[in-house]
């Protein structure tokens, strides 16, 4: 399979991979995906609750190379993002920007999923209901 | 200076030994007769090289010149044995018996067996990828009328008891057939001693050219005959029509040659090699070495790394020829059958890495493979959720995860 040159830069180079506090109230996390379905990814934002936006995004991910990059162009466009503009990332844009081929569309469904499901934790943490996340 | 990408994956084709080519030249060339025109010196010098290679084969297998059938190679070999078998022998019996963790070439024909009405048995193997010979005895039938069990495993190199699978057959009153596709000219095969009565091998195998093999078929005790699967000219005593491929032919005599000459010391030197490179990929936590490691084919091994996945090992050995997950198959995203076959997970058949070592590797290339391959899977699981969690101590098989 070949690869697109943004897909290998952040394979090779990936952003934001870490952990963070995830006790802390502001940190909203997600866990998406399966270990048998060849794809987990963890993506988590830290929130200024004062501004509602998300100043930190940390990931892992144990995938191919395209989740691993869609996870860690999440991770960049996410940071400075308020919640409700984080919440609006389509997975289309994900394969637009790394030219992912229709094989490769999950990662970016995957990504999605991750964003929507780590804003759900953070509302839940702060006293608000939970987003109905759809299951693709 | 190193060249990369490192080619390490010989068990799917090694590069042609130059002594090789040195031989066939000629016969590209200015010897370019038929081996089947009788009438004029052009056609005797090509059937004078295609019986000089008959006999360079029989000496590294130990059987008759007679007793080789050439076709265009394993594949090829595969079918005609069985299918050759199951129609030569159908007054006798309609069953087959084989085993799971064969070779398409082997388990397609067999299916294709099935479709024409015959019976057939996969035998399971152990997680060392090892048939069980009470399983085997217990399976035979007296419609058993063929026992094919491949002699070295294209994906883990695990040897089966090959004397003691043909012993069972025998007893029985069934002939015993082998793919030998990965053990010919690697390790010392002797259908006599061995007990093989049809034996399938290919030159690609052994550092001779593509596109061309042969099939073993015993002569006497018992005499053996398969059932022609192309129609023409007759040649191969009718087994197989077709006109031969006298450079290839001469390729694979040249290269039976050169392996039963180099194959004490290439056999020595590759396993030291491998031994090398195994030790220490295992030194990277939760790895595992799939399939036996006592009965094995000296040049390979098969590792899964835990927690990374597959495909993006794939692209972090990048510098490295390998196959991943399914050696045949690797267009699609299946786990490897065989591995499978073996009890191992999804997961832990699509984080496999099999590395097979040729008689042109090098020191400094495995040294340069196992820094890459180290450096590969350290820095996937560092990005790997999985390895945070197997690390805090996490039961992975607890958590609900969300599916897809």
């Amino acid at each position: 399979m070949a690869y697109s040159d943004k897909v290998i830069d952040h394979y090779s180079n990936p952003r934001n991979v870490g952990t963070l506090d995830k006790s802390k109230k502001n940190v909203g996390t997600g866990l998406v995906g399966a270990p048998e379905c060849g794809d987990v990814m963890r993506l988590q934002i830290e929130v200024d609750e004062a501004t509602n936006t998300i100043t930190d995004a940390k990931f892992k991910t144990f995938g191919c190379g395209s989740a691993i990059a869609s996870s860690s162009l999440a991770t960049e466009w996410l940071k400075g993002k308020t919640v409700d503009e984080a919440l609006a990332i389509d997975n289309m844009e994900i394969v637009e920007e790394l030219a992912l081929p229709p094989v490769k569309i999950h990662c970016s469904v995957l990504a999605e999923d991750a964003i929507k499901s780590a804003i759900s934790d953070y509302r839940v943490k702060n006293g608000l209901p939970a987003l109905e996340l759809s299951h693709h | 200076m190193l060249k990369l990408p490192i080619y390490l994956d010989n068990n799917a084709t090694t590069p042609l030994d130059p002594r090789v080519l040195e031989a066939m030249m000629p016969y590209l060339t200015d010897v370019f007769g038929n081996a089947a025109s009788r009438n004029h010196p052009f056609g005797w010098a090509a059937e004078e090289a295609v019986d000089y290679s008959r006999e360079q084969i029989a000496k590294l297998i130990n059987c008759d010149p007679k007793e080789i059938i050439f076709t265009s190679g394993a594949t090829e070999s595969d079918n005609l044995g069985i299918k050759g078998v199951f129609e030569m022998y159908s007054q006798k019996g309609n069953h087959i018996i084989t085993a799971t963790t064969e070779h398409k070439a082997v388990l397609d024909t067999c299916k294709h067996i099935e479709k024409l009405g015959g019976k057939v048995t996969y035998l399971p193997v152990n997680e060392q990828g090892l048939i069980s010979l009470e399983e085997l005895e217990a399976a035979i039938t007296p419609q058993t009328i063929l026992v094919t069990i491949m002699y070295g495993n294209n994906e883990t190199g695990t040897i089966q008891p090959i004397r003691e699978i043909a012993k069972i057959a025998h007893s029985h009153g069934a002939l015993f057939m082998t793919d030998g596709t990965q053990a010919v000219g690697k390790i010392p095969v002797d259908v006599i001693a061995d007990g093989i009565d049809i034996m399938a091998f290919t030159a690609h195998k052994m550092y001779g050219p593509k596109g061309v093999g042969a099939l073993y078929v015993r002569r006497k005790n018992p005499r053996v005959k398969v059932t022609a699967q192309m129609d023409g000219g007759g040649h191969e005593r009718g087994m197989r029509s077709g006109t031969l491929n006298v450079p290839g032919i001469v390729g694979l005599g040249k290269a039976c040659e050169l392996a039963m000459q180099e194959m004490a010391a290439d056999t020595a030197r590759l396993s030291a090699m491998r031994d090398r490179l195994e030790r220490e990929l295992l030194t990277l936590e939760e790895s595992y070495v799939n399939g036996s490691r006592e009965h094995r084919l000296p040049h390979v091994t098969n590792i899964s790394f835990k927690y990374v996945e597959g495909e993006g090992l794939m692209m972090g050995v990048k510098d490295l020829a390998v196959s991943s997950g399914s050696a045949c198959t690797s267009a699609s995203l299946e786990p490897s059958y065989v591995l499978k076959a073996l009890g191992l997970s999804d997961d832990l058949a699509h984080s496999s890495l099999r590395f097979g070592l040729s008689r042109f590797t090098t020191d400094e290339q495995i040294d340069y493979a196992i820094n890459h391959v180290k450096e590969a899977v350290t820095k996937l699981r560092e990005m790997s959720p999985l390895w945070e969690m197997f690390k805090e101590g996490v039961d992975l098989s607890k958590i609900e995860w969300a599916e897809h």
